[in-house]
Order: C-alpha cells, then structure tokens, then sequence
C-alpha cells in the first residue's frame, strides 16, 4: 500500500503521511520546552491497565511446589545429617517425607504446564540462562536420589547404595530448596525482582524450618534435639532474611505488607513464633507437643511461600510497582527521561 | 544468542520503526495480523478506554493500538499565545490555495482554551508490538527452547516445542508474550517469520496506510528515526523521543522500536525495562551462598544440641 511509482508525470502514490508536521511547524521549536517533573509517588499509566503480564501459575501448583520442593530439599540434608550422627529413625522418616514431597511437587510442575504431555522437553536443553531448565535438572538428579535413599531407608535393602544416595540427595537438596528463590528472582515481576539478592535467603531458611517441623513430627522424642536446634536457627534467619528483603524491595515491598500476602506473612511469622517456641521449650518433653510445634513450623514455611507468590503476583497486577521504581532509578541515573535523538 | 558473524547469507537484522506521530489509529494493522496470523478471536468487549478495545498484547493479540486522550495542547500549536503580530485578512485572502506547508489553520488546530482555561483534546495513537528484544527475557529464560532467535534477529515460538511452562510470561517486561487459554502454550509476534521468508514485509507494516509502521533493517529504521524525531522537534514538538531504540538500554535495544510524543508509562510501556538475566549471576551466587548456609546450618545444629543427654 505505501510503494511509490514513478510514471511520466513524476512521482506517484508518495504518502506525505510519514513527513507529516505538527502545527505546520510554525514556531520553529523556539517555545520553551516543557518537562514534567514527575513527583515522589506519583505514576502514569494506561488507564490503569498492568504493563506486565501476570503470570498464570496456580498458587496451589506454584506456591505449593516451591513449598514442597523446599521441604525435601532440606529434609534430605537434614536427613543426612541425622544418620550420620546416630539418629537412624528420624533420618528413615526424612527419606520418606522427602520422597513424598517431591514426588507430589513434581506432579504439581507438570499439573501446572500448559502443555503436560510436553513435560519431558524440559530436559531438552539445559540452559544455565533459565532457571526453570537449570531446576528441572535438579530435580532429575535429586528425585532418584531421594527415591533410592527413602526405598534403601525403607526396605533395609543396598545400604550401601542408600548411603550414597542419602549424601547425593543432601548434597542436591539446598539447591533444589534454594533455586525456586532465583526461579522467581528472574522475572520482571516487581516484588520478586526488586529483591532478587535476597530472595533466595528467606526460601532457604524456610526450608529448613520445614525440615525441622517434619524432623519433630516423625521423628521420635529422644532425637528430635538437633531439629529443635534447626528450627529455632531456621525461624530465626527467615525473619532476618524477610526483613532484609523488604527493604530492599523498595517501593515493590508494600505488596508483602498489604492485602492477602500481607496477612499470609504476619501469620507465617506467628506461626515460625509458636513453632519454635514449642519446639524449644516444650518438644524435648512431650511428644504430642513436638508434632504440633513441627506441623506449626510447617504450616509457618507454606505460609511464607504462599505469601511470596501472592506478593508476586499483586505487585505484577500493579502498574505503580513497574512504572515507579523504574521512574526513580531513570532520575537517580540522571534526570532525563530517554528521550535519545 | 546473538546471530553469528555476517557469512554473506546472513540477512540483516530487521524490525519495525513504528512512528506515532503519524498513526491514525485505524487498525488495519490489528486486522492484517490477526487474518495473516490467523490469530483467533479474544473477546469482543467495550473496555471504555476511548477507541481502544483491543485493551492489550496478548496471546491473541500481536498489535495493539493504544488511544490516549489527553487536555494537552498538540506540539507547535500556539492557541496560549497572542497572534497579534498576524494579518489575518492577508492570511484569508490566500484563502484555499494556500499550501498546505504553510497554512496557519488546519482541521487539527485546536481553538482558543475555554474561560475555564482548558484546551482541546489531543488524542495519542500508537500500535505496540513485540519489541523483539536483543536481549530478550522470554528466549533467556525458556526452559525447552522453544523461543529461538530467527536468521532475522527476531525472535520466535517454535509452537511444537512449547509446553505451556509459563515462564516466558512474567519474565518479558513488556507484558507482550502470552498463554493462550484453552490452549496452554505461549503465543506472541513472530515479525511474520513466514512472510520474511518469502521476501514480503509483516502483515502490519503492509497494511499500515500512513507509514507509520515501517519495517526494514534495523540500522536503516535507527537513523530514518534520528532524523523523524530531529524534524519534529525542530517543529516545536519537544516533547517526540525515541523508545527501545539505544542499543544500551536495559534490553539491548529492541528490533521494534517506537518514536512517542510523551512518557512511555503514558501509552502502557514501562519507562526503564531490563532483562532480568543481566541480574542471572548475582541471584545464582546468592542461591549457592544460601544453599550452603543452610548445608552449615544444619551442620552447626547437630553439633551444638547434637550432644546425648
């Protein structure tokens, strides 16, 4: 439609349209120019309208995998830990939960595909530039790992086969519990990116928390003193990571302290606080109060992952979240919108 | 990932130079992609948000013009300013034969502001694409490598390879590639990969009737920009910038890039996109670091409360 001719009279078909002046450029660009300094807290935006897409991940699916996942990736080190230091029966109940809980996460990733059939083509390619590749791998090393070292556990069978295992599946396990922190850190969603150092701080000690709670749910009393121990380290460094990640958040952080997200963390935080103060005071002494300290812990872990995700998610809903932060750092990196010529 | 040394065969990077300034926001370049494309239907609503019920990019949406009203007097037009230096009878008696280069009044000068101080409507147009980005999230991040970078330099889905993972969706920062629902893969702009192919421009730069999507090489569209934007601030249009075209922005620049006549937040577009994976190895050294403190956590704990009692 926009190709000119050229015929005997001249030119034909030329569209001015791509010349087109305004105003017929009458005032020779001599009026003073007009910048809009845009103030503190204030923000444009498209009617309204997110400038991200969120992302369509199931919170049960997603929050629940990167829950679970963590669960079996610190259970399994846990686990380690426990057989090498003479504590044969919680390290049997940590194989197993371990197994359990990755085997439920994985059908949880594959639930969540568009495409399930099509779950294998994760392991297509490995590209250490997608985090997603990189932990569909983990989880193809660390799945039979964990599998062999819970059915070694179990049946008593290849001990030496299970040993190995057990320090493949710990070995493997912090990465698994951790990556999901990157996995969402590599996003252009505001409230994950924004605080994309220390994400992956708060998610590991949630996953020991986890552990700890399952170790005190399965475990017997008279092993359960370094998991009291965990427990009481884990809630205590989640706090410390959950603080460091809200200041550095910026304006992304007011997601995690508004709305859903911001009642699933204050009750994540209370429930880490009930948690371990049973498991300190009280697990040592009672059995019944060690399993609903560790289920408190557990519930405290799935609720900080939960509150992660929604976060996420609010804040991609958001226009402010996107336009702001990236308003600011265009001022403090010199003022002047892009406007390259 | 970016394409290798030129061989001979290697075609040029191309792209698309959308000028807004210059679109009327009739949408033939929506319609050309959807038909081209077979694109399916997305919903036929009324969003209220002026001309524009497209709403958005999406899966099913590969071109998508935005309308933006605004009570902003247009660039170079005077209506604030007093014109009592100007003979408007000599003016009149040119009457219609007065080039149109050169005549004061046009159809689009808005009239004196109202006594309540407020001026006519100027109304934005501009169709957003992919922005086919040099260093491009959604392709950094996809975990079968479904999204590849074309001979091109643009990049694409391969819809066979796709499975629907969804980790391309949050990672562009644009808000442009999408899971189709009730389909579950992810879709967006291929840049017409088949007409490129074939010698034949996109759909939308073919359809577009006032040129304002111009596709070709990309160092071409870069400089016939430079100067677009240098004209039209010389006609007292200040506030025309480019956007996505610095190849040192946060994306490497685009291979689709816009010029805009305000803010890009203003037509839906974030102002400072980057591509998260420039942040990859800082995030992957936190992950190691976190990954063995937890391994030295647990360590530590079986050897402090470890003890038999």
């Amino acid at each position: 439609m926009s190709e000119a001719r050229v015929t005997r009279d001249g030119l034909a078909g030329v569209h001015p349209g791509r010349e087109a002046r305004f105003g017929n450029g009458l005032d020779d660009g001599r009026r003073p120019r007009e910048r809009r300094m845009v103030p503190g807290a204030e923000f444009t935006s498209y009617y309204g309208r997110p400038v991200l897409k969120v992302p369509s991940w199931a919170a049960r699916d997603i929050a629940g995998y990167m829950f679970l996942g963590g669960l079996a990736g610190a259970g399994s080190a846990l686990a380690a830990a426990a057989q090498l230091t003479g504590r044969p029966a919680t390290a049997r109940a940590l194989k197993l939960s371990s197994l359990g809980a990755i085997s439920l996460s994985t059908a949880a990733l594959v639930n969540d595909l568009g495409r399930p059939a099509r779950f294998l083509n994760m392991l297509r390619v490995a590209k250490p530039t997608s985090p997603m590749s990189v932990g569909s791998w983990l989880l193809a090393g660390y799945g039979p790992a964990a599998g062999l070292a819970a059915a070694s556990a179990a049946t008593g069978l290849l001990p030496r086969v299970g040993t190995a295992a057990t320090l493949a599946a710990a070995g493997l396990g912090p990465a698994v519990a951790t990556y999901t922190g990157v996995l969402l850190a590599d996003t252009a969603v505001p409230s994950w990116h924004e605080a994309h150092r220390e994400l992956p701080h708060p998610f590991a000690a949630s996953a020991a928390t986890a552990a700890a709670g399952m170790a005190l749910l399965a475990g017997p009393r008279r092993e359960n003193g370094p998991a009291r121990g965990v427990a009481a380290l884990a809630a205590g460094a989640e706090a410390l990571a959950l603080r460091s990640l809200l200041t550095s958040a910026g304006h992304a952080a007011e997601p995690y302290r508004t709305g859903r997200p911001g009642r699933l963390l204050t009750t994540a935080k209370r429930l880490a606080f009930l948690g371990t103060a049973g498991a300190t005071l009280l697990a040592g002494r009672n059995r019944a109060a060690a399993a609903v300290s560790g289920a408190t812990l557990l519930a405290a872990s799935a609720a900080t992952r939960f509150a992660v995700f929604h976060a996420g998610i609010a804040s991609a809903r958001d226009p402010k979240y996107t336009v702001l932060p990236q308003r600011l750092r265009l001022r403090a990196e010199g003022g002047a919108p892009p406007a390259t010529a | 990932m970016t394409t290798e040394e030129t061989t001979g065969q290697q075609p040029p990077r191309v792209g698309f130079f959308t000028d807004t300034s210059v679109c009327i926001g009739c949408k033939a370049c929506e319609v050309a992609c959807k038909e081209w494309n077979l694109v399916p239907e997305d919903g036929l609503t009324l969003t209220g948000m002026s001309y524009d019920n497209t709403a958005a990019l999406g899966a099913s949406t590969w071109r998508h013009v935005a309308f933006v009203e605004q009570t902003k007097p247009l660039g170079g037009q005077q209506a604030h300013q007093p014109h009592a230096d100007l003979d408007v009878l000599a003016l009149a008696a040119r009457g219609s034969a007065t080039p149109v280069d050169e005549a004061a009044i046009t159809p689009t000068t808005p009239g004196p502001p109202t006594a309540d101080g407020r001026t006519e409507l100027r109304w934005l147009m501009a169709s957003d694409v992919c922005k086919h980005c040099t260093e491009a999230a959604c392709l950094d991040v996809c975990p079968t490598g479904a999204l590849f970078r074309t001979e091109f330099g643009s990049v694409v889905v391969q819809q066979d390879v796709c499975n629907g993972c969804g980790y391309c969706v949050p990672a562009c920062p644009f808000g442009v590639i999408e899971q189709r629902e009730g389909d579950g893969r992810a879709f967006k702009c291929t840049l017409c990969y088949d007409r490129l192919g074939a010698g034949q421009e996109p759909a939308c730069a073919k359809s577009c009737p006032t040129e304002s999507i111009q596709f070709g090489p990309l160092d071409e569209l870069r400089e016939r920009a430079e100067r677009r934007v240098a004209q039209l601030r010389e006609g007292g249009v200040p506030d025309a910038r480019l956007y996505g075209a610095d190849p040192d922005d946060g994306v490497g620049g685009g291979g689709a890039f816009f010029l805009l006549l305000d803010e890009p937040e203003v037509y839906g577009l974030p102002p400072d996109p980057r591509v998260t994976t420039r942040d990859l190895p800082t995030m992957w050294r936190h992950a190691a670091l976190a990954a063995l403190t937890l391994l030295g956590g647990i360590a530590a704990a079986h050897r402090v409360f470890g003890r038999k009692r």
